[in-house]
């Protein structure tokens, strides 16, 4: 130890070019939320199956090579087989190339519904919270009042009154009071996050209200949105499939998975194949919308994060 | 206590006078008069004198005066398709009829629902969590009237143990409360679940343990009384459900209740009859609310201060 001297020692410093260099690449949120979703296998195989019900509804009917109304008297209530892969109904329309019709339908009726009530909620529950005070409290009693009507008596009477035969007037009645549970979803987001730092610094800055909204807290509520969207999807499909059953939905020609339901419904002991197939997709797309939101729900959740 | 009582009651009447208000006029604002189907074959004179029969030969407003001061009286009008039927009889004959089916399923409902959540949360990960979350998932997941058909044709038409339907005996009743409950078991089952689990990560269940209670005795006392509150609030939700699972059920089942009439008022464009189950459907529900409501203040201490 007596020879070491101080020039024994060099001094190491920091080394400038080193010390700056990111250890692991870097993450985005979408990255990391996409790590965090696929390790739930189970909202994983979901997304699949939605894809692959994406793919059979948007190229199905051309690849049957069958219109889904097209009539062949020849072959009326005709058992699955090679020619027709889900059997015929009782007018001989083949019924692979009406359950790819359906779901175009049912899906379109289940994005929009949930698309359109999601935009109307966030704006709705966006201005009241920020606003806050009188305003705060008209538009929340609104709200209160609407949503204390049984949603679907409202629906109904909705279609009654609107005399809904196609998809827009269906959607319109649906997402006429479905945008209430969102709007009442963002307002409590945003009333936690609206005392925050940055929303004073944008005031400050004189940024109008109506953008401070849009682009501030909005966005930041946008993952609790999200989740709600994935589990609105499935309740429009099935309010839809409701209304079909009950003589309100889609009218013939058209059809969607609930409509085709309950038409086989009469028939269900002697074609049970006609129920088989519009049922179980209503039930895949059910299920796989609900894991993918519980998937989406843990994966978006912050405090999750690792 | 008493004032926040008396709020709530208040913006339940104004609720009210809302629905109803906006029902009537949304039923008027229909494209041609609700009538117009019916009297077209009739001459002259007895149009005006249909038209009459049912107050439609007044101005609007004045309708409306007419019929909520006729509703304070319980009178909802006639029947416009079959004439001389009481809207209001139709309602007082046949909701007791639903209200035994409905009830009953959310008895059951409620108690194999929660019975199955407790048994999912204790058994975590193992078999008995997957086979309830399977069951769960397949309430959720099947509409209704596919759920009915399936019952029907194995119980009825391959076993022959129950009818297919129809109504007056006990056994009647097995399958559609069966069907009807279904969706009851869903919810509560993931709910309860769910909140057991979280229940069960609290601070206060660790000082129960550590007090040396018995298993038995802190999910008895002190899991379950927690986790059972919140499922309160979600029980307005599930009588919704029952009634509107009830319009479906009751059509496939031949069950002469409420549903089954209001259905059919929809579809024969029956008027006065929509109008009014629809007034009356509403009223229930937001009665149901406070109803639930006030049973969980009474529960939950937390509420109740917080209410004061």
């Amino acid at each position: 130890m007596d020879n070491a001297t101080n020039d024994s020692f060099v001094i190491v410093g920091p080394e400038i070019s080193e010390a700056e260099r990111i250890a692991r690449p870097k993450v985005s949120y979408l990255q990391d939320v996409w790590r965090r979703f696929k390790e739930n296998k189970m909202a994983l195989v979901a997304l699949i199956i939605l894809m692959l019900l994406g793919f059979m509804v948007i190229f199905g009917p051309s690849i049957s090579g069958y219109a889904f109304e097209e009539v062949d008297r020849t072959a009326r209530n005709q058992f699955p087989s090679l020619k027709h892969w889900f059997g015929t109904d009782k007018l001989g329309r083949d019924m692979f190339a009406r359950v790819c019709q359906g779901g175009r339908v049912s899906l379109i009726i289940g994005l929009a519904g949930a698309f359109i009530s999601s935009v109307a909620g966030c704006l709705y529950g966006g201005i009241s919270a920020y606003l806050g005070g009188k305003t705060d409290d008209i538009m929340m009693r609104i709200v209160e009042i609407i949503i204390s009507v049984p949603y679907l008596i409202v629906v109904i009477l909705l279609s009654v009154v609107l005399q809904s035969q196609g998809i827009f007037t269906l959607i319109l009645a649906m997402t006429l009071t479905g945008w209430c549970s969102t709007a009442r979803l963002v307002r409590g987001q945003v009333l936690q996050i609206k005392g925050q730092d940055y929303v004073l610094a944008a005031q400050a800055l004189g940024v109008s209200p109506w953008r401070i909204i849009t682009r501030h807290l909005i966005p930041n509520v946008l993952s609790v949105v999200l989740v709600s969207i994935t589990f609105d999807i499935p309740g429009y499909i099935f309010s839809e499939a409701f209304l079909s059953y009950v003589g309100l939905g889609i009218q013939p020609p058209n059809t969607s998975w609930g409509a085709l339901a309950a038409m086989a419904q009469t028939s269900f002991t002697f074609y049970p194949y006609q129920m088989f197939f519009p049922a179980l997709m209503i039930a895949l797309t059910m299920l796989s919308f609900t894991l993918l939101g519980d998937g989406l729900r843990d994966a978006l959740d912050p405090r999750l994060r690792k | 206590m008493a004032q926040y009582i008396l709020k709530r009651i208040s913006y339940m009447i104004l609720t009210l006078l809302v629905v109803i208000a906006m029902t009537f006029f949304l039923m008027r604002s229909i494209p041609g008069d609700p009538l117009a189907s019916l009297a077209r074959a009739l001459p002259e004179q007895t149009k005006a004198n249909f038209y009459a029969k049912y107050g439609l030969d007044k101005p609007l407003f004045q309708q409306y005066l007419i019929y909520m001061k006729n509703l304070l009286k319980g009178d909802l009008g006639e029947s416009v398709v079959y004439a001389g039927r009481s809207v209001s009889e139709t309602i007082i004959q046949t909701s007791p009829v639903s209200a035994a089916v409905g009830g009953l399923a959310l008895i059951v409902g409620l108690i194999v629902g929660i019975s199955l959540g407790i048994v999912a949360a204790l058994y975590k990960n193992s078999w008995p969590d997957y086979l309830v979350m399977f069951i769960a998932i397949l309430g959720i997941t099947i509409p209704v009237f596919v759920l009915a058909s399936l019952f029907q044709y194995f119980f009825s038409v391959k076993l022959g143990w129950l009818p297919t339907s129809g109504w007056g005996k006990p056994q009647h009743m097995v399958l559609p409360v069966i069907v009807l409950c279904f969706g009851t078991i869903a919810t509560y089952a993931r709910y309860i679940k769910s909140s057991m689990l979280e229940v069960l990560g609290q601070d206060y269940i660790l000082t129960a343990r550590a007090k040396g209670l018995s298993e038995f005795q802190v999910i008895t006392r002190h899991v379950m009384r927690n986790s059972m509150l919140p499922a309160i609030t979600i029980l307005a939700g599930r009588i919704v459900g029952i009634f509107t699972g009830a319009f479906v059920v009751e059509r496939m089942f031949s069950i002469p209740g409420i549903g089954f009439y209001y259905i059919s008022s929809i579809n024969n464009n029956d008027y006065s009859m929509t109008l009014g189950t629809t007034v009356f459907y509403a009223a229930l529900f937001v009665v149901m609310q406070l109803i639930v409501d006030f049973v969980y203040m009474l529960v939950d201490p937390r509420i109740r201060l917080a209410g004061d």
